[in-house]
């Protein structure tokens, strides 16, 4: 009887062990040949040079490396990726916040707002480069016009090194405020009435509210949104790659480490130095995402 | 109730409205330019904001120099794959992770929690090298090839199935049913709004995604509607007004998709904003 039971059993842990990797499997094998494998593969990769047209890989150590610290362009690149990213990080959240808080009240055209402040989100970065280009044209843009009627001077908003991060971050900033917008929304909902409704006896405002109430409600969407809002804007690539050709003076001032990952890789055929760029990027990361799971505590209520 | 701090109605609905402007006048911009002569899309004294004539030889001009039923296909073929692919190989995973004990589960877990954490360029190069040596490239599955699995859906999916009461599979196994059934016929069904999130996230991340497609297919037509932009943007840089009408070509389905299913959008990406 004993004996039946015990075979029952493990006949039972047994179908569950071969259904639970039968249904992991396509996914476990995908990882490993498309992400696990190229990672090793990435790092191995960066200790070669490759020959001339991509041909003949020789090994070359940490040459690599050495040559990426002492190249100036990449300085300017990891310097522009976190410039890029302080530049849009903050201002989207800011004006995401505002619209989400406006939008959580009682207000009519709620859904309409919401509607039209995402679409953004769904236009191919590729065409919205493009008309941004246009609008920031020196002198055909919309921009440029809107300007010179108010008497201002005509812009070179993208050939302009000292301005060209700027006009990019505009970009990023537009495109990431809806979809910012719908996720903090989300968490605003999840805030309980009866808090505003007893802090509205106890005669508080509506700005001590905000900081009071709202915010640390909202710091875990926020702490979400913040993180996945800083990764996406160290790997920005699209507009930059469509704004800014490897020609313009503005280059050098608005290269991202993706873009110039990219250039070395594919335009150059360098893929031992591309690769050891995006272990650097990869670094820049880990760090960047560590400092935030720290800090994290001392800011993220969770309830 | 009188407050004194407290922002008049119409203010917010000012801000909300200059806001709303601001979103969709690029849209509306690249819709006017497209249909401007040259002549026009340049001319600053007047500045012309609407065509005088709309000029739809922009679009045929366009139309004929690019394969646009072929771009297309490509971006639908490659959107629709990715999409089932991750949906299909992502449930069952998250299943598994969700609910069913297993030798190696936290490890391959961990494999899924990792890949997410780092940065996709770095798979990138031997991505490209592995379709390279497969002969593969120029086609509809070195399109697919990256998102043939999702890490990121199976993350969220797991999410989804854990939210599910645990009594539903035991009143299932009562009922005779195998773990297949009890994954397909009941639990399954039960996610569909975790699966339509899902879906909607990676239709939008492969339809916008630029560099995968330049790289691997570098054949005009085997091209994406993203990576073709790029090229028509090459190729004529100073036609604004073509440049704009191939703009428009390129984001309609997408901008379509979106107002017949824009419920489902934003609720997709809140929702899954919440699980993550």
């Amino acid at each position: 009887m004993n004996k039946q039971i015990a075979r029952r059993i493990s006949k039972q842990t047994w179908g569950e062990w071969s259904w639970g990797w039968f249904l992991i499997a396509p996914t476990i094998i995908g990882l490993i040949v498309l992400n696990i494998i190229p990672i090793i593969q990435t790092a191995y990769l960066s200790l070669f040079k490759s020959g001339d047209f991509g041909r003949g890989n020789i090994y070359v150590g940490l040459d690599n490396y050495r040559k990426m610290f002492s190249d100036v362009q990449v300085w300017h690149s990891v310097g522009n990726t976190l410039l890029y990213a302080l530049l849009v990080v903050p201002t989207s959240i800011a004006i995401s916040l505002i619209v989400a808080v406006f939008l959580n009240g009682k207000i009519c055209g709620k859904s309409i707002y919401r509607t039209i402040y995402f679409i953004p989100m769904v236009a191919a970065p590729a065409a919205v480069t493009m008309v941004w280009r246009w609008l920031y044209n020196e002198h055909f843009g919309l921009i440029n016009y809107l300007l010179s009627r108010i008497g201002a001077d005509a812009v070179d908003w993208v050939g302009s090194p000292k301005l060209s991060l700027i006009s990019i971050a505009i970009i990023g900033i537009w495109s990431v405020i809806g979809y910012n917008m719908v996720l903090l929304l989300a968490g605003l909902q999840e805030i309980p009435k009866d808090f505003y409704e007893a802090s509205d006896i106890d005669g508080a405002s509506r700005f001590r509210q905000f900081f009071v109430i709202t915010l640390p409600l909202l710091s875990p969407t926020l702490f979400f949104v913040v993180v996945t809002s800083i990764i996406q804007a160290m790997q920005v690539f699209d507009v930059i790659y469509m704004m800014i050709d490897v020609t313009s003076p503005a280059y050098e001032h608005t290269v991202s480490l993706v873009y110039l990952f990219y250039n070395n890789s594919f335009k150059y055929s360098n893929k031992g130095y591309g690769s050891a760029i995006v272990i650097l990027l990869l670094a820049i990361i880990l760090i960047i995402t560590f400092i935030q799971m720290r800090a994290q505590k001392k800011w993220v209520n969770y309830m | 109730m009188v407050r004194t701090n407290r922002m008049p109605r119409y203010f917010v609905h000012l801000l909300l409205v200059v806001g709303a402007i601001l979103m969709i006048m690029p849209f509306v911009w690249m819709l006017l330019t497209s249909f401007k002569s040259v002549t026009e899309s340049t001319s600053m004294n007047p500045f012309v904001f609407f065509p005088s004539a709309w000029k739809w030889e922009n679009y045929s001009e366009v139309l004929r120099q690019n394969n646009f039923p072929r771009l297309y296909w490509n971006t639908f073929a490659m959107v629709a794959l990715r999409v089932v692919c991750s949906i299909v190989f992502s449930a069952m995973a998250a299943y598994a992770f969700a609910r069913l004990k297993f030798p190696g589960r936290n490890f391959f877990f961990g494999l899924v929690l990792f890949q997410m954490m780092v940065p996709t360029q770095i798979f990138i190069i031997p991505q490209y090298l592995m379709v390279d040596s497969l002969g593969m490239r120029n086609t509809i599955f070195a399109l697919l090839f990256p998102g043939l699995v999702s890490a990121f859906g199976t993350f969220l999916l797991r999410q989804f199935f854990m939210g599910l009461p645990k009594e539903l599979e035991e009143a299932a196994k009562l009922d005779g049913c195998n773990i297949g059934q009890t994954f397909v016929r009941i639990m399954l069904p039960l996610v569909r709004s975790g699966m339509v999130a899902l879906g909607i996230f990676t239709a939008l991340f492969a339809f916008k995604d630029l560099m995968w497609p330049m790289i691997v297919n570098t054949n005009s037509n085997a091209a994406t509607l993203s990576s073709a932009l790029a090229k028509i943007q090459g190729a004529y840089s100073v036609d604004y007004p073509e440049l704009m009408a191939a703009s428009v070509l390129a984001i309609v389905p997408m901008l379509i998709l979106y107002v017949i299913f824009q419920k489902q959008f934003i609720e997709g990406v809140a929702t899954s904003g919440g699980k993550l």
